[in-house]
Parts: C-alpha cells; structure tokens; sequence
C-alpha cells in the first residue's frame, strides 16, 4: 500500500507532538542535549520548532558569560479584560516567559504602550499584571498611555516617564519619546478623539515623535556627569531614528538627541512601538527594536535599515505568530547581544558584533518569507 | 374517387360562402393587368395598380443603373401628377450628396491618448493644442471632459473613503474585542491584494481577497462574516486595491 502524502501541516504537529513526548521522558542533561539537536535539524531543514525560552539561553550561550541580562516586555495595547481577552492573554504569555528565565535577569523593561487607549481600567490592568513578574520591571511610557489624560494616571502609577539609573557600571536612560505638538485644540477633539487619532499608526493627523526641547535639555545636563567611557542605554519607545515618517515609525529631533549621545563610546538604544525585529547602526549608536506581544506591524514601505534581518512574514492564521518577548544580554564591553523569543518559532539573536561591524560579522540568518 | 374530388370542392365552396357571408368585401384591390411588352423588353409597374412603363431596349432587370432607375421613376411619377392633378403632393426635400455618407459626429473635444496620464482621455489638452496630431477621434465613447473624469474620479475615491472608515472602525466590522484591520495593516500593508486569487494553505482552498477579509473578520477581529456584496465588503476590497496603485498583478503568488 502506498504511504499517504502528509500536508505540510500534519507534519509540523506530529513533529512538535514527537518533540514534547521525548521531552516529557527526560531529565535535565539531556532535555538540553536533545535540545540541540533538534535546533540543529529545525535551522537545516528550515523549519519551525518550537522552543521554550530556556532551551536557547543554552543553545545560544555566548563564549563569554555576559556582565548580567535583562528581560522585555512591550507593547501589551491591553482593552479592558471584558472587553478583549485576547491581549490579556499575550501579557500573562510573556509574564510567563520572563518568570521561567533561569537565572532570573536583573530587571525586565516594560517597552510602553501597556494600554490601547490610555484608559484607567486599562492601565490598572496592566499594572496588576506587571506585579507577578518575578524580577524588578523598569517601565517606559508610549503613546498609547498616555494621550487621553496627558499621562495623568500613568504618571500617578509609575512616576515621571523620564528618568535615568545606573546598574553595574552601566548607565541606563528612559526617555519620554513620544511628545507631540498640539494638533487637538485647534481641531476642538475630545480627549477620547485626541487618544484615537494618536493610536492610529495611519492616522497622519497627528503631529510626529518628539523627545522635545525640554527633554533634551534633561537629557544633556543627566549625561554631563557621566564619563564619555561609561556605557549607555537608552530606552526610548519611539525609535531614536527616522525610519518612516507616515507611521511615526519616527522621532522628529532624533538627530538632535544622536547628536547628544555621539560623544559616548558605546551607545545603545532600545526601542518599541514598531513591533518587528528591527537594528540598526548611526555611528557609535546600535539600535534594538522590540517585539510587542499583541499584534506584530508589517516592515515600512522604505526607510527600513539596511542592517534590519527581516523576521518572517506572521501567519494571519495564528493569534501568537511575529509577537513575543525578549532578552538583553549586557556584555562587558557594555554591548547588547540582543535576543528575540519569537513565540511558535525559532528565536532569533543579533549580537552586538553583528551591527559593531556594520554587518561584517554574525549575520544572523535570512528571512525565508519576506514582508509583502 | 370522382365523389370524393366533387365532395371536397363542394366543401371549399361552402366555406367561401360562408367566410363572404360573414364579411363582405365590396372593393377588392384592381388587380393591376401589366401587359407584355412585343420586344420582350422589361416592363415597370406603379403601385397605383394601372401605370405601367416599357424601358426599351433592356431586356434584364438587373442591368438597370441607378441611373436609369432614377429616370424611370422620375417618369413613371410624373405620368402619376398627370392622372392626379388634384393630389397634394408635396415635392421631397433636395437632396444632398453628403447624405450619401454617414454623418459626421463632431469631433471629440478631449481625444482618448495612448499610455498618457492617468487615464484614456487624461493629458486630453494637450493633445487638443496639437490639432495636427494623428491620433483617433469621432467616438462618443471616450469624448468627455476634465469635468467628468473630476467627478469619475471623486465617486471611486468615494467608495475608498467609505472603504478606509470601515477599516479603521472596530463597531463598523462587528469587532467584539475592539479591534479593527488598521491594527495590524496600517496602510492596507501586508493584504497583498494583488496575490489572490491563490491557494490558501491554511483554509485548504482557493482564496479571493473577501475570503480573508472575512476570516480577519471572523477571527482576530472576531465579528461575523460579512455577506460577499455587503456593501462595507465592497467598500473594503475597493479601499485594499486602492492602496496597491501600481504593484504588479500576480495572483497565485505566496
């Protein structure tokens, strides 16, 4: 009898399902051992396998152990739980994931846009959330928190949005990145409406991105005692960059807070709000995007930088596909390697030798599905 | 066999009989008696049953010009006015050689150019300030104006507009988790639209465009699907084309 043709589809569950058995009958040596073996055969067969975050954290483990790491989460864009579940759902995934992480990072980033409209119950949500993650969290504000009430409830639950904090020879800056200028008076919008045309990435009423005069003032006189040896990072939700302007994928002064940093031998900056696998370098700054877990964003019609390796296309057909959470590996030269955990696929690492040497080094691998 | 003939002709008598009886024709149309010509010449009838015309010499009916089918009417006509003097008669309009060809339409004020402008009859003044050029006119179809591709123009942009409302509205798709297709297609981006109709693996079969509005409708947005000519359907689809002005057609693509 001939042997059935198997669709493409009944072979990737029966390999998961064959994958998570072997699992269950193994102890911890050799869960790891089969571990690699079966990323080695998923990267030559080009096929997706799913992994839990731990497994990488061994099967990419650096040659030299990092000075310590940080987790993210970002871009939760919760409703009411009444209201969407769906949402809930991802933030509880990627709380999950960053509890599991073993050893523990030292903090975990929380990238901004917590809500979807800024609303109280929204952020309250979020907030309640964020308080069953094991580790210290770190929170940035975006602009999904904060154009209804200016960032009056935000502020009232996570203090000022800028700030700055230094951990273990490390200088760390949050900055408010996503200031606009007043196109609500003159239009005579509600809150409510001003908040909707904000959360409308397409929406070109708005104004642009901007850390502003006010915040880059701050920005100079915070740096000004730090040496020029030290490392930064600076996490900003907007990427500090002009990537593409229609979708404020875009920050308006971003050369001008370039400019502030460029003294600085080693710059990172870690972003949100664009919701793909993103890098890219300005001189002596590497940029990270973060992945959200709600919704991933298709890559811009241009201005996408030439050192960005393109995450596959999401599958439409799956809730959790191109969304996750992410990992910061601080080596001790003060540089990120940058860890991808892309939920139902394999996760991806750009280290920080791959964007240092303008792409020379570390290429991580192609997409296969490129972006429409 | 005789009884049954003489039978049958007594029968159709009796239905003349009877038919006569019940409508009697007193005028009956003069049966018109053209004679025969000696020569064996053609021999023309009028229709008023009694005027009748022996042309000379012609002997085939089909070799009569037009020429002399004119003349022979002509006459024939005028023998007529002779027998009707009290007939008005009015006499028909001169005619006109041009009417011989088809008539001329006015010539079209905005010319349909090839591969210029946005569409057929775009860059239409220009073309009209080279009166010389050779191009193809005459055609009602395609000879309107800058005011009517204006208004073409703001009725297709206004199922778009329509289209982009309905994409960007959660209520409007039926959304009972407040999310709408902007969310994750800013733009329209990423519908592709130009690669369908393809084989959708993960339905199993074909797919138009509206097959995955509605399974985007159904699924991340959770509404119901709607109906293939519900009015937002078609305002979307025309809203997702709209968007991909340019990109080459390939359906099937994946």
């Amino acid at each position: 009898m001939r042997k059935p043709i198997k669709s493409i589809e009944t072979r990737h569950y029966e390999e998961r399902d064959a994958f998570f058995d072997g699992l269950r009958r193994l102890d911890r040596r050799s869960f790891m051992k089969i571990a690699g073996i079966s990323a080695g055969i998923a990267a030559s067969k080009a096929l997706i396998s799913p992994h839990s975050f731990q497994l990488i954290d061994v099967a990419s483990a650096a040659p030299s152990k990092p000075r310590f790491t940080f987790a993210y989460i970002s871009d939760t864009h919760l409703y009411k739980k009444e209201l969407n579940d769906r949402f809930v759902r991802s933030i509880l995934r990627a709380v999950d994931d960053v509890n599991r992480l073993d050893p523990q990072p030292d903090f975990v980033l929380f990238g901004g846009d917590l809500a979807q409209l800024g609303q109280k119950e929204e952020l309250d949500l979020g907030k309640e959330i964020l308080k069953s993650v094991k580790a210290p969290v770190r929170m940035m504000v975006g602009e999904h928190d904060w154009f209804l009430d200016m960032g009056e409830h935000w502020r009232s639950l996570f203090g000022e949005p800028q700030y700055s904090f230094d951990h273990k020879g490390v200088h760390f800056v949050t900055l408010m990145s996503v200031n606009e200028k007043d196109f609500w008076t003159e239009r005579g919008m509600t809150p409510m409406e001003r908040m909707q045309t904000v959360a409308g990435l397409d929406n070109g009423l708005q104004s642009r991105f901007e850390v502003g005069a006010a915040g880059r003032e701050w920005l100079k006189r915070d740096l000004a005692k730090v040496d020029k040896k030290t490392p930064l990072i600076i996490f900003s939700h907007s990427p500090l960059y002009k990537y593409y302007k229609p979708w404020n994928f875009w920050t308006d002064d971003a050369d001008d807070v370039q400019a502030i940093l460029r003294p600085f031998e080693n710059v990172t900056v870690i972003h949100g709000h664009t919701h793909q696998m993103l890098s890219n370098r300005i001189g002596n700054i590497s940029f990270h995007g973060m992945l959200s877990t709600a919704w991933p964003w298709p890559y811009a019609p241009e201005g996408l930088p030439s050192l960005t390796v393109q995450m596959n296309r999401a599958d439409p057909f799956s809730n959790f596909d191109g969304c996750g959470d992410g990992r910061f590996d601080v080596l001790e030269a003060g540089l990120v390697d940058k860890l991808y955990n892309l939920w139902d696929r394999n996760p991806v690492t750009i280290r920080s030798s791959y964007l240092a040497s303008n792409g020379k080094n570390d290429r991580p691998a192609a997409t296969k599905l490129p972006s429409y | 066999m005789n009884a049954r003939k003489t039978s049958g002709i007594a029968a159709l008598a009796a239905l003349g009989l009877l038919s006569l009886g019940a409508a009697p024709r007193k005028d009956e149309a003069p049966k018109h008696q053209v004679p025969r010509s000696k020569d064996g010449d053609v021999v023309i009838a009028l229709c008023d049953g009694e005027t009748t015309l022996e042309v000379d010499g012609v002997k085939d009916p089909s070799k009569i010009d037009r020429k002399k089918a004119q003349e022979i009417s002509n006459h024939l006509m005028s023998e007529w006015r002779k027998k009707n003097p009290n007939a008005h008669w009015d006499d028909p309009a001169p005619v006109l050689l041009a009417n011989a060809q088809p008539p001329t339409p006015p010539q079209a004020t905005k010319a349909p150019v090839a591969n210029q402008g946005q569409s057929a009859s775009s860059n239409a003044d220009a073309v009209q300030k080279k009166q010389d050029a050779n191009v193809q006119a005459g055609h009602t179809y395609g000879a309107f104006s800058a005011r009517d591709e204006a208004l073409w123009k703001a009725s297709a942009e206004q199922i778009v507009q329509e289209g982009h409302k309905v994409f960007h509205d959660a209520k409007e798709l039926g959304s009972t988790v407040a999310v709408s297709c902007d969310m994750c297609h800013p733009d329209a981006s990423n519908t592709h639209p130009e690669t369908y109709p393809k084989y959708q693996v993960q339905l199993g079969r074909v797919a138009l465009l509206r097959d995955m509005i509605n399974w985007c409708i159904e699924n991340p947005v959770r509404g119901k699907p709607l109906a293939e000519d519900d009015p937002r359907m078609k305002a979307m689809e025309a809203y997702i084309y709209a968007q991909r002005k340019g990109v080459k057609l390939e359906y099937g693509k994946h």
